[in-house]
């Protein structure tokens, strides 16, 4: 009997956190009790990416797009939409306008996506390998080995102009190509899933929604540039990832598509995967290797590049999980393809990991081009709760903010750097009016200073001197002359660091610095926090003409500090006040206020 | 030579483990993970017989568990709330769920409560930014928490 329908649900760790194996579950028992067991498959994909409106549940063929489903409401969407094919009308993507945003192409979120690295994350069942191969799995493996050399392989990805996605840039036809020219009998094959950026889950979600992908295109640089070994170094912090690349490289094997004579090609190839131990500076390539190799993750000078002395020593291409994904589809569709997505810089997509103040937060994948307020407002939706947009930041630790006026640029490698900023691994992170630009660099650098490794002293030493001026600057004991040593330090670090870590980690003071110096200049002359954050430099209060004395916000303060009868206007002590929030929290008149 | 190899036990699989691992290049950091997995953070005793084991110097041990943050030197609570600090969280007021659940157990981060059950850890993204503020007690993530919830949370495994 053929199938009515497929039931996709969402088995991200977002959705799976909110419950959608309940739901999963409850929909397989919901089915063979309504009688459609048969007619019906149910299937656990990857990240849809809409995380804000998890759990998500797909149902096709008519792509009725459920959000925020509930482990209770799979009676109701077997009952009506499969048994009696009614859509669920209240659980549907904006339910307010009736069925006009029910189909997911009507939806703005995914309206000006394009997607190429997420292509199965969200349609496949991902400890399936089976519907990897029926989405043209593993077919890229078969062209290569039987109709491609490797030259043929790396002319394609330079036609393509793909650059690596793990935050450099560079050209991946590159760095194969010295791996290939190297004559060793021993070269290895290593994958980055360290993804280090706090803020940033693309590489997170492509591991778990479309593991076959990765292997499958380690596979090809394997063969391309002779190599039998390789090693994937993913975080010990996602053990879904690390579950479905299990069950994948298992199938695999079974499937004769990893091992021994690949498909009966000849060609060996095998994958083992190492875990990270919570080290940021592991995601830079040289600690990374020095890792796998069961070190302490110091980086190694260099040169020598990786591709020509890696891991003990031997030729080794390292790509990250983003590049990686891309390459399946390059060498089946073609460089040329792949050559005409995105700007003359940057070729094909970026996935973007959209979080902080922004009303649609997910994972987005757009053409290389495509500008910020496309991102921001179209597909995000713009800012949460009516505030206004501040900035965003990409690049993570090493990045920087792009302000308003900055929104209409086309985004890609070179337009983030000409900002000031970069494109790093994806996260972009956006703030409103209530986020402090000095607070949030702090944060920046205190990340990298508790990640520094210690082995050079620019990092080392720099990176601490410039957290404790910015310490300094936040609790009101700035000066003016802190401004101009903050900017000496950086340019010191930027120049003299061993590696990427120390050399970027002052961007997001210079960038800070050149976009945001009033607000530096606030909290340093005039001892104020315009955003409200810096506790040292506000304090609470309450309006006269908007208390009515109801005493709610003396009864919440954990120390005390309000005082006041009942009806009568109160009052914060600020020598006991410990500046928690909870007073502006709990008053329902917006009486209290932070100065 | 450390003789201390007696003093802790090994579950057979653990053994098994360290033995298949034993002449593999580059097998520490996998051992101590699996070590780490067995007792919820790295005993002295254990890294001694480790060490003996695969034969690597304990100091090297040592230097490699110091420089990972993954590694514990000691013992966490029965559950341990581990609050997610990435950026998206920290925006979204990470910062302030530490603050109340450090008031609700009367522990500092990195401090085990008196009875041994709870304790409270500040930890880099988790993976989940779409859904900050997050934490994550043993394998179950919470998302978009608030402070009210908090109680609630902690009851759950009280
Ligand atoms: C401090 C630091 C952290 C990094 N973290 C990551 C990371 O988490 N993931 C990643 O793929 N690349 C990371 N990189 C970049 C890698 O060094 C390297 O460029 C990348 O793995 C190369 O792959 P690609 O060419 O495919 O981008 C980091 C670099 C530095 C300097
Ligand atoms: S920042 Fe908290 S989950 Fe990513």
């Amino acid at each position: 009997m053929a199938l009515r329908n497929y039931i996709l649900v969402c088995g991200g760790t977002g959705c799976e956190s909110a419950g959608a194996d309940s739901i999963y579950k409850n929909l397989i028992s919901e089915c063979e009790l309504q009688g459609v067991a048969d007619e019906v498959q149910i299937i656990k994909t990857g990240c849809f990416g809409f995380c804000e409106q998890g759990p998500i549940v797909k149902i096709l063929p008519e792509d009725s797009f459920y959000v925020q489903v509930k482990p209770e409401d799979a009676k109701e969407l077997v009952s009506e939409h499969i048994v009696k094919g009614r859509e669920v009308a209240r659980l549907l993507y904006n339910k307010n306008e009736s069925k006009k945003h029910a189909k997911v192409e009507d939806i703005e979120f995914y309206q000006k996506q394009f997607r190429i690295v997420l292509r199965n994350c969200g349609f496949i069942n991902p400890e399936n390998i089976d519907e990897y191969v029926a989405r043209e799995g593993y077919a890229a493996l078969e062209k290569v080995l039987f109709e491609m050399t490797p030259d043929d392989v790396i002319n394609e990805l330079k036609v393509a102009g793909l650059r690596g996605r793990g935050g450099a840039g560079f050209p991946s036809w590159m760095k194969w190509n010295f791996t290939k020219q190297v004559e060793d009998d021993v070269k290895y094959v290593v994958c980055n899933a360290d993804e280090g950026d706090p803020g940033a889950y693309m590489d997170r979600s492509t591991l778990e929604g479309d593991p076959h992908s990765i292997l499958e295109a380690m596979t090809i640089a394997g063969y391309t540039c002779g190599a039998s070994k390789g090693y994937i170094y993913i975080r010990a912090e996602y053990p879904l990832a690390i579950k479905r690349l299990e069950i994948a490289m298992g199938q695999a094997r079974e499937y004769g598509l990893l091992g021994e004579d690949i498909l009966g090609s000849g060609f060996g190839f095998d994958i083992e995967i190492r875990l990270g131990a919570g080290a940021f500076v592991c995601g830079e390539e040289t600690a990374l290797l020095a890792s796998i190799e069961g070190e302490r993750g110091m980086p190694r000078p260099r040169p020598p590049f990786p591709a020509v002395k890696g891991l003990w020593g031997r030729p080794t291409v390292i790509n990250n999980v983003e590049t990686w994904a891309n390459i399946p589809v390059i060498l089946l569709k073609g460089g040329e393809w792949f050559s005409k997505i995105g700007t003359d810089d940057s070729k094909g997509t970026k996935v973007f990991a959209l979080t902080g103040k922004i009303r649609n937060s997910g994972l987005v994948e757009v053409p290389m081009g495509t500008t910020l307020r496309e991102i921001i407002f179209d597909i995000g939706g713009g800012i949460a709760n009516g505030r206004e947009f501040k900035a965003v930041q990409t690049g993570g630790p090493s990045g920087g903010v792009i302000t308003k006026e900055h929104l209409d640029t086309p985004i890609d490698y070179g337009s983030l750097t000409g900002l000031g900023s970069m494109m790093g691994s994806g996260g972009m992170i956006v703030m409103d009016e209530d986020d402090c630009i000095v607070d949030v660099t702090k944060f920046y650098l205190g990340f990298s200073v508790d990640e520094s490794c210690g082995k050079c002293s620019p990092c080392r030493i720099g990176g601490r001197s410039l957290y404790n001026l910015l310490d300094k600057i936040t609790k009101g004991d700035g000066e003016m002359e802190d401004i101009d040593k903050m900017k000496e330090i950086g340019a010191a670090m930027k120049k003299a660091s061993l590696c990427g870590l120390g050399q970027t980690a002052p961007n997001p003071i210079l960038s800070t610095l050149h976009y945001f110096e009033k607000e530096y200049l606030a909290h340093i002359k005039d001892k104020r926090c315009p955003a409200g954050k810096c506790k040292e430099l506000i304090s609470y209060n309450i309006l006269a003409d908007k208390c009515i004395g109801c005493t709610a916000c003396a009864r919440k303060c954990p120390v005390d500090a309000i005082i006041g009868e009942r009806r009568q206007l109160h009052r914060i002590d600020p020598d006991l006040c410990i500046k928690c929030g909870v007073c502006l929290e709990t008053c329902k008149f917006g009486a209290v206020f932070v100065r | 030579m450390s003789v201390k190899n007696d003093t802790i036990k090994f579950s057979d699989e653990l053994t098994k483990f360290i033995m298949e691992w034993k002449e593999k290049p580059g097998n520490l950091i996998m051992i101590l993970h699996k070590v780490q997995e067995e007792f919820g953070y790295i005993p002295r005793d254990a890294a001694d017989k480790v060490s003996e084991m695969i034969k690597v110097p304990l100091a090297k041990i040592y230097g490699v568990i110091t420089f990972y943050h993954f590694f514990k030197l000691t013992k966490p609570g029965d559950f341990n709330i581990q609050v997610c600090m990435g950026t998206a969280c920290y925006l979204k007021g990470g910062d302030g769920l530490i603050e109340e659940i450090e008031s609700l157990l009367g522990i500092k981060t990195n401090e085990v409560t008196k009875d041994g059950k709870f304790s409270i850890e500040a930890v880099r993204c988790v993976g989940c930014c779409g859904l900050a503020p997050v934490l994550v007690v043993g394998e179950e993530v919470f998302g978009k928490v608030t402070k009210d919830q908090l109680p609630g949370i902690i009851s759950k495994f009280n």
